[in-house]
C-alpha cells in the first residue's frame, strides 16, 4: 500500500466542503423564477376525502397553485409502485392496494398528502394551504399488527383482504417438524423488532424543473439511487422517457435506506412543474420526515429452537409479522423476507430452518429498508435466542456460540445463502480477549457489591451485503438487476475522472474510490476526481444501499480501470519500444521492467489524445467502462460484546465496554470503516435504548418531534473498541465484504442481551428505557 | 411562521409600553420555547418584544444572605457565576445538566419561571428555596407564583425583572433526564434552610407542575439523610404518565431523586 492507497487511512477529501459549509444540497439550489409546494396533509389515519376547497386559497397572495389528488389521476400519473414480487405460500402473488402520490378519495396515513400549494415562497404556499378546506369522512383506523388481523378489524384496501399483503414461507417445514420431534430441548421466545424513524440529519428536498421548449425536466432530489430513481420515474410513473429526465443527487447528507425510495413529493414536484410552467422546490421539515419518510423494522415474532441432549442445534422455527404501514413502498416486500429470513442461519449450523413471514397493512408511515433491512430482524432475533437457549441450558453463551459456530466453508444454508468464507470463532476470540470475558464475573460480583447490576452480552453477526448477483435476485421475484457501472477517464493532461454509479452521501467515495487509483496508478487522490448522482454525466448505475458500493461499486471501477492500464501499457510499450509485457507501473510511470526506461502517466495519456503515434489500428483516446454483476452476496460478520451497569434506582443502563470485532475483508480506508462501524453501533444502540416510533391506537403518530423521539447522542453511547479479523471475500478480486450496515445489525442484541444478564430476567423489549428496565427489574 | 413585529426593548418600561400596544404582544427573553412554537405556527404573536438586551435584565448579585439573579441572565452565565457557585452551589449544578450548551447560552431564568413548563428545571429551584419572583409591579412568593401546567401568578404584560434567593444551609438537584427532550423527566431539589426547615420541590412528575413533597420534607427535617426517604410512600396518583416514562415510575424517581440530592447537597 501507498501513502494512499488500499488500506492508508487517508483523510476524507470530501470533508473540506462539509465542514466548512460548502456543501451543495438541494435545498442549496435555487432556480430562476423558483416556486415553492407546501403539502396539504392528512390529520387522520384513516378517512374518506369527501370534499376538497380551495377557492379561498387561490385568491391569496402570491399563490400560483393548488392541485389535488384528483387531477394527477386526470394527467394519468401513475401510482407509486413496489418492486419485488413476492409469493404467497398459497401461490398467490402479494395484495396490493394503489398508492397515489396524492390521495384523491381516501387517506390511510397521517401526514398522507392530499394537496399540494404552490407558491411564491414556502410561507405564502403554507399561509394558503392554512385556508384550504378540506371534507373528511373518518373512518375506523388500525395501527397494530396484531389488531390489524383480527376479524372486523378496519380494512385500509379492497386488494387485501385481512390486511394481509402476504402470507410467505422459506425453508423446509416438515425437516424442521422432525429435527423438533427429537428435541432434547426446545427455547421459545417471543419478541418485538421495535418500529424506527430514519432521521438522516438532511430532510428531502425535490427540486422540479420542465423546459417546455425540449420537454424535458430536470429534478434536483435528495437520492441513494438517481438512475433507479429515473428509471420508476419514466417506466411507471409516466413522468417523461428516460432522455428526457435528467435526475441529479447533488450532497446528500445521510440516507440510511430512506433515500432509496421514490416518494409522492418528487412525483407531484414534477408533474406540478409541467402545470405551472415553472420550477418547483419543496423541503420537507422534521415533521414531514417523521410523518412521510419510510420508517424501519416493526416485527413482531414467536421463534422456537430445538437442541439436542449435546446442546446442538437442530431446527428453527420463525413466525414474523411484518408491519408494512398503509402502502407498500418500493422495496419494502423484500425486507421482511429474502433480506430477513435468508439470514436466519446465523453464524450457526442449523440443520432445518422453517420461517413464515405475514405482511400486515395498518394506518401508519410506509416502512422500507432502513441501514441492515431485514438482517437486523434476524440478528436481534437470533442472539436474543442464543442468549435466552444459553440461559435456559445453564451453559456459557459464548461457548454455546462456538459450540454451534460453521466452520467449513462454504456452506449452504437451508435458507437459500450460501456462504463463502468467514472465521467466526476468530472475531469472537478477539473480542473475548478484548474485553476480557474471563475476569468479567469478578468485575460482576464487585458491581454488586457496590449496588449496581452488571451485565455481558455477546451478539454474533452475519449479513448478507454487496447487494447483489442480478440473477439472483431476479429469479426472487427483484424488478432491476443488481450490478454495477463505472467508467474510467484518463483526461489528456494525465488527470483522472471516475464515474460511478454508486452514490455517496455520507460513506467517503470521494476518497476511498480515489485511492484505488492511486494504489494501482501511484497517483496522488488529489490528481482523481469521482463523479456520481447526475444521470447526464453517468450513463447508469444502481446506487448505493446494501453496503454495495465497494463490494460491487468499486469493483466495477477496478475492471474499468484494468481496461484503461491494458491500453496505456500497449502506448507506452509502442512510445519505449519494448515489449507490452515487460510494461510494470509504478508511482504514476510506465516502465520497461529490468531498465531505467520509463513514460509518465500524463505522456501516456497525451499520446492517447494526439494520436500522433499510436499502436498500429488502436483507437485515440484513454477513457473506459465496465459493468460488473457480483457472483454471489458477500458476508461481513464478527463479535460485539458489551458490558453494561443498571441503576437499580432508576433502570438506566451505563455502558462499561463495547468491542466490536468485525470481519469486513479488504479494507480500502480503516478510518472512514471505523466511522461506518462507529455510526452503526449508535443506530444499534439507538434501538436497544432509545428509539420507538410509536402510534396510539387510533393510527395517530405520538412521536413526530425529537421532543418525543428519543435519538441517541454522544454521552448514551461509550468510546468503542474496534478491531478487525480478516478472511478475504473470494466473490470479488479485492476482497471485499463491506462495512456500512454491520453495527446496527449486531448492536442491539448485544446490548439487550447485556442488560437482562445484569437484571436477572430475560424477557425485556426495545427499547430498553429506564421506565421499562425498573418495571422489568420489579415486575414480580 | 407567521407574520409579527419585532421590537428590540432597551428598558423594562419600554418593554412593558410596547407590550401594551400591540394587539397580541409576547415578551421573547431567550426563546427557547417561543421561538419553536412560533416557527411551529402553533402561535402567532402580532408582537414580539425582546429582553433579552435589557441591562438592567442581566446579572446576578450576593448581598448577605440573599442571591439575586436578574431575569434576563441566560443559564450559562448563572452556571459560570462565582457568587451563585458559592452561595447556592445547587443552582449551578441544576444551569449545567439544563438543556445542551445551545440552550443554556439563549435560555434564561426568568423565561424559564414565566412559561412555567411542569418539566422544567427552575421552578423545582424556586419552590424548595422559597424564592421571591420580583416584577415590575411587584414581589411575588415562589409558593404563589406557579399556579399549574403553564400558569403563573404573572398578569397580562407583567414582567419578571429578577429572582431572590435566600441562600440555604444546604441543597441539592437531581433529575432524571427524558431520554428524548432532556427535560426532567422528573427532578427533586432539596433545601435546608439556616432555621433548619427543610423543604422539598418535585419537577417534572405532577399532572399540575412543579409541586412541594411534603413527605419526604418530613422525613428529611427529623433525619437529614438519603436512608430517611427510605420508608416514605409517593402515591403515583395525580402524576404523569407517558411513553417514556409510568406515573408509577414517576413515584419511585421522587424518591430516589431526592435521595440523590440530599446526598450531594452542600
Amino acid at each position: 500500500m501507498g501513502v494512499e492507497g488500499i488500506g492508508a487511512r487517508v483523510v476524507r477529501k470530501e470533508d473540506k466542503r462539509f465542514i466548512t459549509g460548502k456543501g451543495r444540497y438541494v435545498d442549496d439550489i435555487k432556480l430562476t423564477g423558483m416556486t415553492h409546494a407546501y403539502f396539504i396533509r392528512s390529520p387522520h389515519a384513516h378517512a374518506k376525502v369527501k370534499k376538497i376547497d380551495s377557492s379561498a386559497a387561490l385568491k391569496m397572495p402570491g399563490v400560483v397553485a393548488v392541485l389535488t389528488g384528483q387531477q394527477l389521476v386526470d394527467d394519468k400519473v401513475g401510482n407509486l409502485i413496489c418492486g419485488w414480487a413476492i409469493t404467497s405460500k398459497d401461490g398467490s402473488p402479494m395484495k396490493m392496494g394503489a398508492w397515489p402520490a396524492m390521495a384523491p378519495e381516501t387517506v390511510r396515513f397521517v401526514g398522507q398528502a392530499v394537496a399540494v400549494v404552490i407558491a411564491e415562497s414556502k410561507n405564502l404556499a403554507r399561509d394558503a394551504a392554512e385556508a384550504v378546506v378540506i371534507d373528511y369522512e373518518e373512518l375506523p383506523a388500525v395501527a397494530d399488527v396484531h389488531a390489524a388481523i383480527k376479524a372486523g378489524a378496519p380494512q385500509l384496501h379492497p386488494e387485501a383482504p385481512g390486511n394481509q399483503v402476504y402470507d410467505w414461507v422459506l425453508g423446509d417445514e416438515g425437516a424442521v417438524n422432525a429435527a423438533f420431534s427429537k428435541a432434547a430441548n426446545v427455547v421459545k421466545l417471543d419478541l418485538t423488532n421495535n418500529r424506527l424513524a430514519p432521521n438522516p440529519m438532511e430532510p428531502r428536498a425535490a427540486i422540479a424543473d420542465y423546459d417546455s421548449a425540449e420537454e424535458h425536466f430536470t429534478l434536483y432530489t435528495t437520492s441513494q439511487n438517481p438512475h433507479v430513481a429515473r428509471l420508476v420515474l419514466s417506466a411507471f410513473y409516466n413522468i417523461a422517457p428516460e432522455h428526457k429526465l435528467r435526475v441529479i443527487a447533488p450532497d446528500v447528507g445521510g440516507g440510511f435506506g430512506s433515500k432509496i425510495y421514490i416518494y409522492p413529493e418528487e412525483m407531484v414536484a414534477l408533474w406540478a412543474s409541467k402545470r405551472v410552467g415553472r420550477p418547483v422546490k419543496w423541503t420537507s421539515d422534521r415533521t414531514e420526515a417523521f410523518l412521510t419518510d419510510a420508517h424501519g423494522r416493526d416485527h413482531v415474532t414467536h421463534a422456537e429452537m430445538a437442541f439436542d441432549a449435546n446442546n446442538k442445534i437442530l431446527g428453527l422455527r420463525v413466525k414474523t409479522y411484518a408491519n408494512f404501514g398503509a402502502y407498500m413502498s418500493l422495496f419494502s416486500s423484500a425486507v421482511p423476507t429474502y433480506l430477513y429470513a435468508t439470514l436466519l442461519s446465523g453464524q450457526y449450523v442449523i440443520p432445518a430452518i422453517h420461517a413464515e413471514v405475514i405482511g400486515v397493512y395498518t394506518n401508519t408511515t410506509p416502512v422500507d429498508a432502513y441501514r441492515g433491512a431485514g438482517r437486523p430482524e434476524a440478528s436481534y432475533l437470533l442472539e436474543r435466542m442464543m442468549e435466552t437457549a444459553a440461559r435456559q441450558l445453564n451453559v456459557d453463551p459464548a461457548a454455546l456460540r462456538k459450540q454451534n459456530f460453521i466452520t467449513q466453508f462454504p456452506y449452504q444454508t437451508p435458507v437459500i445463502m450460501a456462504y463463502d468464507v468467514g472465521d467466526f470463532n476468530a472475531s469472537l476470540d478477539a473480542a473475548m480477549k478484548a474485553i476480557d470475558y474471563a475476569g468479567f464475573p469478578a468485575r460482576k460480583a464487585k458491581a454488586k457489591a457496590d449496588g449496581k447490576l452488571r451485565g455481558i452480552g455477546v451478539s454474533c453477526y452475519i449479513e448478507a451485503c454487496g447487494i447483489a448477483p442480478s440473477k439472483a435476485v431476479g429469479s426472487l421475484g427483484a424488478g432491476v438487476g443488481l450490478w454495477e457501472s463505472a467508467e474510467v477517464r484518463v483526461n489528456p493532461v494525465g488527470t483522472i475522472e471516475i464515474l460511478t454509479g454508486s452514490h455517496s452521501h455520507g460513506q467517503g467515495h470521494e476518497t476511498t474510490f480515489c485511492q484505488l487509483v492511486a494504489e494501482r496508478l501511484g497517483v496522488p487522490i488529489s490528481q482523481v476526481s469521482i463523479v456520481h448522482g447526475d444521470t447526464d454525466k453517468v450513463q447508469f448505475g444502481m446506487g448505493t444501499y446494501g453496503s454495495r458500493s465497494a463490494a460491487v461499486g468499486l469493483t466495477a471501477i477496478l475492471k474499468a480501470m484494468e481496461k484503461v492500464e491494458s491500453k496505456a501499457k500497449k502506448i507506452a510499450a509502442h512510445a519505449l519500444e519494448a515489449s507490452e509485457a515487460d510494461i510494470v507501473i509504478e508511482n504514476g510511470e510506465f516502465k520497461v521492467t529490468g531498465t531505467d526506461k520509463a513514460i509518465a502517466l500524463p505522456m501516456v495519456a497525451l499520446a492517447a489524445y494526439t494520436a500522433h503515434n499510436l499502436p498500429e489500428g488502436m483507437e485515440p483516446g484513454l477513457k473506459e467502462s465496465a459493468f460488473y454483476d457480483p457472483t454471489n452476496f458477500t458476508f461481513p460478520a464478527g463479535a460485539y460484546i458489551c458490558e453494561v451497569e443498571v441503576d437499580p434506582g432508576t433502570g438506566k443502563t451505563s455502558f462499561i465496554n463495547f468491542v466490536a470485532a468485525d470481519d469486513f475483508g479488504r479494507l480500502i480506508n480503516p478510518m472512514i470503516v471505523e466511522g461506518q462501524v462507529h455510526g452503526g453501533l449508535v443506530q444499534g444502540i439507538g434501538q436497544a435504548l432509545l428509539e420507538h416510533a410509536i402510534y396510539d391506537a387510533n393510527g395517530q403518530p405520538v412521536t413526530a418531534s425529537f421532543m418525543d423521539y428519543a435519538m441517541p447522542r454522544a454521552d448514551d453511547v461509550p468510546s468503542f473498541n474496534l478491531s478487525h479479523t480478516t478472511t478475504l471475500c473470494p466473490g470479488n478480486p479485492l476482497g471485499i465484504k463491506g462495512c456500512g450496515e454491520a453495527g446496527a445489525i449486531g448492536a442491539s442484541a448485544a446490548v439487550i442481551n447485556a442488560i437482562t444478564d445484569a437484571i436477572g430476567k430475560n424477557n425485556l423489549e426495545m427499547p430498553a428505557t429506564p421506565d421499562r428496565v425498573w418495571r422489568t427489574i420489579h415486575a414480580a | 411562521m407567521y407574520q409579527t413585529t419585532y421590537h428590540r426593548a432597551s428598558s423594562v418600561d419600554e418593554a412593558a409600553s410596547l407590550f401594551a400596544k400591540g394587539s397580541d404582544s409576547k415578551f421573547l427573553a431567550g426563546g427557547q420555547t417561543l421561538l419553536p412554537v412560533m416557527k411551529q405556527r402553533l402561535a402567532g404573536p402580532s408582537d414580539v418584544i425582546d429582553l433579552g438586551r435589557i441591562k438592567e435584565l442581566q446579572g446576578v448579585e450576593l448581598s448577605g444572605d440573599t442571591l439575586t439573579i436578574k431575569a434576563a441572565t441566560t443559564y450559562y452565565d448563572i452556571m459560570t457565576n462565582a457568587d451563585v457557585k458559592q452561595a447556592i452551589p445547587a443552582i449551578a449544578y441544576l444551569t449545567s445538566v439544563l438543556g445542551d450548551p445551545a440552550v443554556r447560552y439563549r435560555g434564561t431564568i426568568g423565561g424559564s419561571i414565566a412559561n412555567n413548563d411542569p418539566a422544567a428545571d427552575f421552578p423545582a429551584a424556586l419552590l424548595a428555596l422559597g424564592a421571591t419572583v420580583k416584577t415590575n409591579k411587584r414581589s411575588i412568593a415562589a409558593d404563589d407564583f406557579f399556579q399549574g401546567l403553564f400558569t403563573t401568578a404573572l398578569e397580562d404584560g407583567e414582567i419578571i425583572t429578577a429572582v431572590s434567593f435566600p441562600v440555604p444551609a444546604k441543597a441539592g438537584y437531581e433529575k432524571m433526564r427524558h431520554p428524548a427532550s432532556r427535560f426532567a423527566l422528573t427532578g427533586v431539589f432539596v433545601a435546608q434552610t439556616k432555621s433548619g426547615d427543610v423543604r422539598v420541590a418535585a419537577t417534572g412528575a405532577s399532572q399540575t407542575g412543579v409541586m412541594r413533597v411534603p413527605a419526604i420534607e418530613a422525613a428529611l427535617k427529623a433525619n437529614w439523610s438519603p436512608s430517611a426517604i427510605d420508608s416514605v410512600t409517593i402515591s403515583a396518583n395525580g402524576l404523569l404518565a407517558d411513553i417514556h416514562g409510568t406515573a408509577e415510575y414517576r413515584a419511585n424517581l421522587i424518591k430516589v431523586m431526592a435521595q440523590r440530592a440530599v446526598a450531594a447537597a452542600r
